[in-house]
């Protein structure tokens, strides 16, 4: 086992994303993800691998599809902003079955908006990335740790499903460091992959990675035959943790860096002996619905942590269906909730303390 | 004129979709001619982009992927750094290649990205119904310049090949038309140097083929061809506007 | 000890963000669970810089310190700005060199370095934030010795190895300084 280490979060992406046997890093430079393109423009070159900072983040995706066409591991990494650039992109990746891993170290926004940390791009990530019908899976990491082990993962479902992933974290967790250890190496493949273009050889017919189909029924057809694939992983993918959701009346559903000031609070209202709990979700597409399901019951209320206005909060609505209040409390434009803030809804939804 | 022969092997069996008159077909044709000669269909990927020969990756026996609009100077730099043993081209219009994606073009040539661009230019967006492109001619009739293009204020047309050759990254940026049989050996001519010079890992290559589009500019394909003659070539002159030449790099 | 929560404060280029990455390194030769978040952004060049350290027996929560139980201040706008959110109880160590300022809270406990002076005077001009580390492991007690000296080891790239001796002479003249 490799020795335990401290590193940032960005860096780990990257190293983890090596690990993971990804040899091919296209980007361009956005604050506060540059340490990942800095790692992979480090480590690259000595292990004969390709980074290439491209001219825009528009470029990036290209580069990533035509490399995902070619049957290479890919992936790019960027902040909120790009992904708007990137949408495009995205879509005809996910159009032309690519796989590819697509890092969001989300920043404030809208607009130029800030540096600082934000949730506010779970909409954009997990329902509406970009124009047509499609999903990617999407990851939520709360510690360096995870997002490590998270993103060999995330190559390996978006290779098995032929989709893009994305590594959904954000400034703190872009920037913080902790204790990590990290994954056993794999070798790079590039040879798996029977649909990829890297030439027939004259072996086989003609590979055509594509995502345009004029005749409509073909095209609903295609896109049916892939939201029956999203079901298959919709049933078999939903990753979350429970925190002490067992016995709770209050769940906090909470992600990333979110979820981390959520634990300080109900370790601190446990304290105060508010029976308290959370669910994070680890994926957030598909949405971990069997998880909050399960403490449906129990469940007095659920309250939606978020560094956003309100985003996953109507997915948690949308499973709990009017079985239970869910309320929300979230802070935006780059500003960490406190704990303290959010003990104060814990004891408010309680009706103080007993 | 007529092409005669074999349908190269790089070609499949499925039909063009183009118009009458069209040079699409011609183009098509010789690149396919050009790679059955080097012998490289099992190694080379094409890039189709987004315009009329979207459809290209129908028509081309090779690995094919299909590209955004503008972006398949990204897409084939992607191919391309994954799969360097692959010889890799993209085959784009004039709005495709110097209108949207203009940024990749200047990016991907300025990289010295070892890929050939096939680059038609007919001063016109077909797919789309015949609108205004970035090398339509000043004063040139199309659907979204109906009084002519006015330079004043719809812009001036854009050479591309005259553009590209002051990149350090561009081994080969060359002129040539398709509308008579000796330049169709000259256009074959270039299109073989721009893919040879990738085999020989000299840089970013395109090819520009002054082409035609009887269809939207309104014209029988006789007509077009003399259209072409008159106007477009006095204001794209054929020729090699850059030739790093055999031994450079 | 089971939780220290600590905020490093001061000007961009004195070392705040090295003092947190030892501490934090000597919590990982500890054994403890640890957080390490810088202040991130425009205001890293030559503004004000901070960084968060969280150490603990239990997995880091929230990484941001809010309300630090030691504030180390190495500059004046970083006491004003983070006095107020030290607990009640809690420690805030001041490098006297720079900061002339009185802390005005009486609810906690103020160590006043002459960090960069002391720093200065030895020759070890650009140590301040390791003479003020080396204060802070004598306050608190947050690792051993040995694992200090291995967090300080950890810290410095193999490439600026030559300055791991004048890192541990900063380190014991804070041991060492009286206030």
């Amino acid at each position: 086992m490799n020795e335990k280490v401290l590193m940032k979060g960005n860096e780990a992406i990257a190293e983890a994303a090596i690990a993971a046997g990804c040899r091919h890093f296209f980007g361009y430079p956005i604050t506060p993800q540059t340490e990942v393109a800095a790692y992979m423009s480090k480590r690259m070159p000595k292990i004969g691998g390709v980074y290439l900072q491209a001219e825009s983040e528009v470029a990036s995706i290209n580069m990533v599809l035509g490399a995902g066409a070619a049957g290479v591991r890919v992936m790019t990494s960027t902040s909120s902003p790009g992904i708007s650039l990137m949408a495009e992109g995205i879509s005809y990746i996910a159009g032309s079955d690519v796989p590819c891993l697509i890092v969001n170290v989300q920043r404030g926004g809208p607009g130029l908006g800030g540096i600082q940390p934000s949730q506010a791009d779970y909409f954009q990530a997990t329902k509406s990335t970009a124009h047509g019908d499609f999903h990617i899976l999407v990851f939520a990491p709360s510690t360096v740790q995870e997002t490590v082990d998270m993103i060999s993962t995330a190559f390996d479902l978006g290779d098995k499903y032929r989709m893009p992933a994305m590594v959904l974290s954000d400034g703190m967790l872009g920037q913080m460091m902790e204790p990590v250890i990290l994954p056993e190496a794999k070798d790079p493949d590039k040879d798996s992959k029977n649909w990829a273009v890297s030439g027939h050889g004259n072996k086989r017919e003609h590979n055509v990675v594509n995502s345009l189909y004029i005749n409509p029924q073909e095209l609903e057809d295609l896109v049916k035959a892939r939201f029956e694939r999203y079901k298959i992983i919709q049933e078999n993918h939903q990753m979350a943790e429970e925190y002490l959701a067992d016995d709770a009346d209050i769940i906090i559903v909470a992600y990333g860096s979110s979820s981390r000031v959520s634990r300080s609070a109900i370790d601190a209202a446990r304290a105060q002996g508010i029976k308290v709990g959370m669910i994070r979700p680890i994926t957030l597409w598909p949405f971990p619905e069997k998880f909050i399901n399960k403490h449906i019951g129990h469940t007095k209320a659920f309250l939606s942590v978020e560094m956003s206005m309100g985003q996953m909060v109507d997915d948690v609505r949308l499973v709990v269906n009017g079985r239970a209040p869910v309320e929300f409390y979230g802070r935006t434009g780059g500003i960490i909730p406190t704990p303290k803030e959010v003990l104060e809804q814990i004891i408010r939804i309680n009706g103080g303390v007993q | 004129m007529t092409v005669k022969g074999e349908r190269p092997h790089a070609l499949t069996k499925a039909p063009f979709h183009y118009c009458p008159g069209c040079t699409h077909g011609i183009v098509h044709r010789l690149v396919a001619e050009v790679i059955d000669e080097l012998g490289i269909e099992g190694k080379t990927v094409g890039v189709a982009s987004v315009g009329c020969s979207v459809f290209t990756y129908n028509y081309f026996n090779c690995d094919m992927v299909q590209a955004p609009h503008g972006r398949a100077p990204a897409v084939a730099t992607g191919v391309k750094r994954a799969r360097p043993e692959n010889v890799v081209f993209t085959y784009q219009g004039d709005g495709d290649l110097a209108a949207i994606g203009m940024g990749e073009t200047v990016h991907a040539a300025a990289r010295g990205e070892n890929i050939v661009a096939i680059f038609i230019n007919n001063a016109i967006y077909g797919m789309t119904g015949g609108q205004m492109a970035p090398t339509t001619l000043p004063g040139q009739v199309t659907q979204t310049t109906p009084y002519g293009r006015d330079v004043k204020t719809a812009g001036n047309p854009i050479r591309v090949c005259e553009l590209l050759s002051s990149l350090d990254g561009v081994a080969l940026a060359e002129r040539v038309t398709v509308d008579s049989v000796k330049n169709v050996r000259v256009a074959k001519k270039a299109i073989k140097k721009a893919f040879e010079y990738q085999i020989a890992g000299k840089g970013y290559c395109i090819v520009e083929v002054v082409s035609t589009c009887p269809t939207n500019w309104g014209m029988s394909p006789a007509d077009a061809i003399q259209w072409l003659r008159d106007n477009m070539l006095p204001y794209y002159p054929l020729g090699v506007y850059k030739d790093v030449g055999e031994g450079e790099q | 000890m089971s939780d220290l929560n600590v905020l490093f404060a001061g000007f961009g280029g004195q070392g705040i963000l090295f003092s947190g990455k030892v501490m934090a390194y000597a919590a990982l030769m500890e054994g403890k669970e640890l957080s390490w978040l810088p202040s991130y952004g425009p205001e890293m060049r030559g503004g004000t810089a901070s960084c968060s350290v969280c150490i603990s027996d239990k997995a880091i929560g929230s990484p941001l310190v809010v309300n630090p139980d030691v504030l180390v201040v190495m500059n004046l706008p970083s006491l004003e700005k983070f006095e107020k959110d030290v607990v009640p109880g809690g420690l805030i160590i001041v490098d006297s060199s720079i900061v002339k300022k009185d802390v005005t809270r009486t609810d906690v406990r103020v160590v006043r370095i002459d960090a960069s002076r002391i720093a200065e005077d030895n020759g070890l001009k650009g140590a301040a934030n390791m003479v003020i580390l080396g204060r802070l492991f004598k306050e608190t007690g947050f690792c051993s010795a040995e694992n200090l000296d291995l967090g300080l080891q950890k810290s410095v790239p193999t490439k600026k190895a030559f300055l791991l001796d004048n890192n541990r002479k900063a380190i014991s003249l804070g041991i060492e300084s009286e206030y």
